[in-house]
């Protein structure tokens, strides 16, 4: 295999970890002001900015080994929806608290995994960044599964609720397990893990949070895909129009 | 500052001979600088005109986390989005600190929210203009938080113990939101003409709002004699005014913008810049509601609290569910 062919799967990983975080970050800074208690306000902002953070880190490394003189910012402002590279899961719209806090914690146990991988990546600037982010990562599931929980067993209304974003969010869960051909050159040079290897972990994960949090885990059922490969939902147009408009509108400008 | 026309006890303000000893005790130890702490005795009217000063603060930094967080989605690069969550951030967390420092006075803060939905209780006025384009961001940090830091600076050493404390922190935070505000506009005045004509629009549209945020004169407001004498308000508001407008215009003039006020001119004479009096009018309609995002601001807040009431809800039931089980065992 030619280090260009890495160079291009690795390419397209990083922009699914940056875009992943781009994207789910810009979600959840829509509810800022909106949030239903002061605390939570709080905690959205900061859980926005980390994943903004850690866009910048892995987009800003993508644009870097890419050579095209790309930066983060031309990478999150100047792409269209084909070249965005996330998981159907983190464009769908907030919907209530809940569903939010549902699509968080679905994720945070996805990037807990995936970053515990690649803290041990074979390529060194991979592996810094995981070291870094994993810390972060850890808190955001530490924070969302304590919500989940709570809001399952809580009362009659919240747990209806839960279940509901649990099973309206289910069929977008696959998605994350799925291997594509870069995955497989990128797991071979031991630069990063295949996605179905982290199924299982996630499941021994996941499940005693759900038993807590006395919700149902749906069957296994359809999964939505295409976002890894830049088949997107009707969604991600509308957060880029209204996230690139600025730089769309007054090209080359300074901000 | 965020508190405007805060109503204190109504009476003018009493001569220490006239005081019953226990009052008398009390405005001494302001006038000697000590701090008032919450166990203390103090007048009730002191700490009325107190939660409402602290509550109008509080509750204004809440309902402004809407109009900066009205340009999140939409800022222009990965940095300015993050510098603008973290400020949006930092006045959620003003909030909570001042709810917290009004609850030392025996109110709840349900009970304060309750009175911002019901329209009882207000907030600074500048928070229901609208945010119309980029460099508004950067006007609302440069002249906003700057009018804010000129009053929010001498309140550190207000006379109540725990808003002295909160201010002290709110202050820190405030003088990197007005550079970072500055810092944007900057980028705007000194870029393309089009980022130009922004910037000359958000300060046309600020420039008078942010004078109104201190308030009509009240150098012969009872209300204010009563404030100062208990040090709860340290300046009157002409006197803050004209302090932001001798340090604003020097900064517009740095920028190459134009002060929306063909007035405003050094007088040697007085060793301050002249400027005119903002529409009054204009903000007492505000004050009554009928700024342009007075609605959209209060139904933005109470549709938050009301479809949160679940989540609340559903935590206390859990708590409870918890506490039951814990005394079980």
């Amino acid at each position: 295999m030619s280090d260009d062919t890495l160079n291009k799967a690795l390419f397209e990983f990083l922009c699914r970890m940056g875009d992943n975080t781009l994207v789910l970050g810009h979600r959840v800074s829509e509810w800022c002001g909106h949030a239903p208690v002061l605390e939570e306000d709080i905690a959205l902002a900061n859980m926005s900015l980390d994943l903004i953070g850690q866009t910048q880190l892995w987009l800003g490394l993508a644009g870097e080994l890419e050579g095209a003189g790309r930066s983060a910012d031309d990478l999150a402002y100047l792409r269209d929806a084909f070249d965005f590279r996330n998981l159907l899961l983190v464009e769908l719209p907030n919907g209530d608290f809940g569903k939010t806090l549902m699509r968080q914690f679905l994720f945070d146990g996805f990037q807990s995994l995936i970053l515990t991988e690649l803290t041990r990546s074979s390529n060194e600037r991979v592996k810094e960044i995981a070291l870094k982010v994993k810390k972060e990562v850890t808190y955001h599931l530490e924070r969302s599964s304590d919500l989940v929980v709570r809001l399952g067993d809580g009362n009659e209304e919240s747990h209806r609720r839960m279940q509901q974003a649990l099973n309206e969010l289910w069929p977008y869960v696959g998605e994350m397990f799925i291997d594509e051909p870069e995955d497989k050159l990128l797991s071979e040079a031991a630069i990063a893990p295949l996605p179905s290897s982290l199924k299982a972990r996630w499941e021994t994960l996941m499940r005693p949070y759900f038993a807590q949090a006395k919700l149902n885990v749906p069957d296994e059922g359809y999964a939505h895909k295409g976002g890894k490969h830049g088949t997107h939902s009707e969604h991600l147009g509308f957060i880029l129009a209204e996230m690139q408009f600025l730089q769309r509108a007054y090209p080359g400008s300074t901000w | 500052m965020y508190a405007q026309m805060v109503k204190s006890t109504g009476h003018a303000v009493r001569a220490l001979e006239d005081m019953e000893p226990q009052e008398r005790a009390f405005q001494e130890r302001i006038n000697a600088g000590e701090k008032i702490e919450p166990k203390d005795w103090m007048p009730e009217g002191y700490r009325k005109t107190l939660v409402r000063q602290i509550s109008q603060h509080a509750h204004s930094e809440i309902v402004g986390q809407l109009p900066e967080g009205n340009w999140i989605t939409r800022a222009p690069t990965l940095e300015r989005k993050a510098i603008l969550l973290a400020k949006v951030q930092d006045e959620a967390g003003h909030g909570l600190y001042l709810y917290c420092a009004a609850e030392t006075l025996g109110v709840s803060r349900d009970e304060l929210y309750e009175q911002l939905h019901s329209g009882k209780a207000k907030y600074s006025s500048i928070f229901n203009y609208p945010t119309l384009n980029w460099a508004d961001i950067g006007a609302v940090g440069w002249l906003v938080d700057g009018a804010a830091i000129m009053n929010q600076v001498p309140l550190q050493r207000t006379s109540f113990g725990p808003y002295s404390r909160a201010m002290i922190r709110i202050c820190k935070e405030e003088s990197f939101h007005q550079r970072q505000g500055y810092d944007i506009m900057m980028k705007m005045a000194f870029g393309s003409e089009a980022q130009k004509r922004m910037a000359q629009d958000a300060l046309n549209r600020f420039w008078w709002p942010s004078l109104m945020m201190f308030g009509p004169s009240d150098k012969d407001s009872i209300h204010s004699a009563q404030s100062m004498a208990w040090k709860i308000k340290l300046n009157t508001n002409d006197e803050l005014r004209q302090k932001f407008v001798d340090q604003t215009v020097p900064q517009a003039e740095y920028l190459g913008l134009t002060i929306p006020d063909e007035n405003v001119k050094w007088n040697e004479e007085r060793g301050h810049y002249d400027y005119t009096d903002p529409d009054w009018n204009e903000f007492f309609e505000v004050i009554k509601g009928n700024g342009p995002c007075n609605k959209e601001r209060m139904d933005a807040r109470v549709k938050a609290w009301e479809d949160g009431a679940w989540f609340r809800e559903g935590l206390m039931a859990h708590a409870e569910k918890a506490n039951t089980a814990e005394a079980a065992e």
